[in-house]
């Protein structure tokens, strides 16, 4: 199957959107801030419609959509954020704003599609070289970040004693979470993202490891889950998307019936 | 008389006429006060007092109204004076978590980079639970352990990056009487070999009784300095109160009443 250029292309922006899907996951699922990366990409799906509509690079419109929703997350209080109602309200509204743009670009049912389900077969040359800057970038600054960040979720009052700025902080990585939401939904479109930057944070996180293995186990199950999605797909010539979703429950239940196995064992 | 350079007394933290805001009301009223290196302070007062708030004052996080604050004779600033923080006890993320990673997570965590434990963090970390014996503990997932252990792991984080002050906000909150005592054994012998000042805030405190050199009381954002014998009078207190106070002696202990209803705050065992 590495034969042809597309699955070469396939498991190289795997491995990619996987490296940045894996740490910022980890901090994602320990901060409980899941439902971010998801409303990340709503927001982003009105952007990349909206560029669409003007010919712009979907990715392009992705990009601004969620980083800028990204920053305006962060700079708003964590109170705000955790109010349901007002998420509700602007994920819906950016999906309704996401339909009218598609609406008016009737030419191309193809690119809801794959913005909502992801292409991960049909990465080009050019989206191969977007992948490893994101990628290179997201990781150089996470690698700054990491230390004051992991205070900062764990003990934000002792954080902010160090001077820490929790806000700076919250905002900086949210930016993160937008970047990585963006790689992520080229794999795996808008409706999936859980899957790869969640389901694998979720399933090592239960294993209590340091902060550093933890961060590489992270990394390693997501490249897996999602080569594994790749090579199943291959052979049975059903979706990527599915397999690498089935997968991420599968890790997670593994995991979760580790825990359950050792708490018998005592 | 000569005077050793021992005795000669250096102020660690002074506060002037501070006042903090939240919205119109005065939380901190005029607070003036100073405090030698070295000292173990107990600062007292109700819920509501402004100890906490105190607290994030002296780390630089609050916005004044007026007035200064100085650790080491340097204006304060977030993280950059050498304090170790424990804040009250609240639920704790990450239960998966061993204790060990929590603590050790506050070792320069406000360095930029990774979270890497190189062998001076594990030596720190270690003798920091091993002060407040809590090295098994640390070994456990944090969801395992109880409030009090929780908070002895939360003691050790406040002890790392070799503070010259320790501000430990109801350090003895959930734990019952034997460990209260116990604990403020450790704090003392850990802050006098590594030449530390304490301030700890209690509602309690016969625990600390033979340990404290000062008593800082808070009423209403207002505060009063002084040796355990100067601050619980009735004198004293009254003055600070703004109404009539008693300082009743019963069973060995001290109880501070207000005339609103037997307003009970403190109790501290007798001098004598």
């Amino acid at each position: 199957m590495l034969h042809y250029a597309f699955m070469r292309a396939a498991f190289m922006a795997a491995l990619l959107i996987s490296i940045v899907c894996g740490p910022v996951g980890w901090f994602l699922v320990l901060r409980r801030q899941s439902f971010a990366s998801h409303a990340l990409a709503h927001v982003g799906f009105a952007g990349a419609t909206a560029a669409l509509v003007v010919d712009q690079p979907a990715l392009l419109g992705f990009g601004v959509g969620s980083v800028l929703s990204g920053v305006a997350m962060g700079a708003i209080s964590y109170r705000v954020i955790g109010h349901d109602v007002i998420i509700g309200l602007v994920l819906s509204l950016a999906m309704g704003i996401g339909v009218l743009c598609l609406h008016f670009l009737t030419r191309s049912a193809h690119a809801a599609m794959s913005l909502l389900f992801g292409n991960i077969l049909g990465v080009d040359t050019n989206t191969l070289w977007a992948l490893f800057f994101l990628s290179a970038g997201c990781l150089v600054v996470l690698a700054c970040i990491a230390r004051p960040l992991l205070l900062a979720t764990l003990q934000p009052e002792v954080a902010e004693a160090k001077g820490v700025s929790l806000r700076l902080i919250n905002c900086i990585f949210l930016v993160l979470v937008a970047v990585a939401t963006v790689e992520c939904t080229q794999a795996t479109g808008i409706l999936l993202v859980f899957t790869l930057m969640v389901a694998p944070a979720a399933a090592i996180i239960r294993q209590g490891f340091s902060p550093i293995v933890g961060m590489v186990a992270t990394t390693a199950l997501a490249v897996g889950e999602s080569w594994g999605g790749l090579v199943l797909s291959w052979y049975t010539s059903w979706p990527v998307v599915f397999w690498i979703a089935a997968l991420g429950a599968v890790g997670f239940g593994i995991s979760h019936g580790i825990v359950l196995l050792s708490l018998k064992r005592k | 008389m000569s005077s050793t350079p021992h005795s000669v007394a250096v102020p660690i933290l002074e506060v002037q006429d501070l006042t903090l805001l939240r919205g119109k009301q005065k939380v901190l009223d005029s607070v003036s006060f100073s405090i030698q290196a070295g000292s173990f302070v107990a600062v007292l007062g109700g819920n509501g007092a402004g100890k906490t708030s105190l607290f994030r004052v002296i780390l630089g996080l609050e916005s004044l109204k007026t007035g200064q604050v100085r650790v080491l004779g340097q204006e304060v600033k977030p993280g950059k004076a050498s304090i170790g923080y424990m804040p009250q006890m609240r639920e704790l993320v990450a239960g998966q978590f061993k204790g060990w990673n929590m603590v050790a997570a506050a070792f320069r965590g406000g360095v930029c980079g990774l979270p890497w434990y190189n062998q001076m963090c594990c030596a720190q970390v270690n003798a920091a639970l091993a002060a407040v014996d809590a090295l098994d503990l640390a070994h456990r997932p944090i969801a395992t352990l109880s409030g009090g252990q929780q908070q002895r792991l939360m003691l050790a984080q406040a002890f790392l990056d070799d503070p010259r002050l320790l501000l430990l906000d109801e350090p003895l909150a959930s734990l019952d009487h034997a460990r209260r005592r116990d604990t403020v054994q450790r704090i003392y012998t850990y802050a006098r070999t590594k030449e530390m000042t304490v301030l700890l805030s209690t509602h309690d405190m016969i625990p600390l009784q033979g340990f404290i050199d000062y008593i800082l009381y808070l009423v209403d954002g207002r505060a009063l300095l002084g040796r355990v014998e100067e601050v619980m009078t009735a004198q004293a207190l009254t003055a600070l109160y703004g109404t009539p106070v008693e300082v009743v002696q019963a069973g060995g202990h001290l109880f501070v009443v207000t005339k609103e209803g037997g307003d009970t705050l403190h109790s501290c065992a007798c001098e004598g």
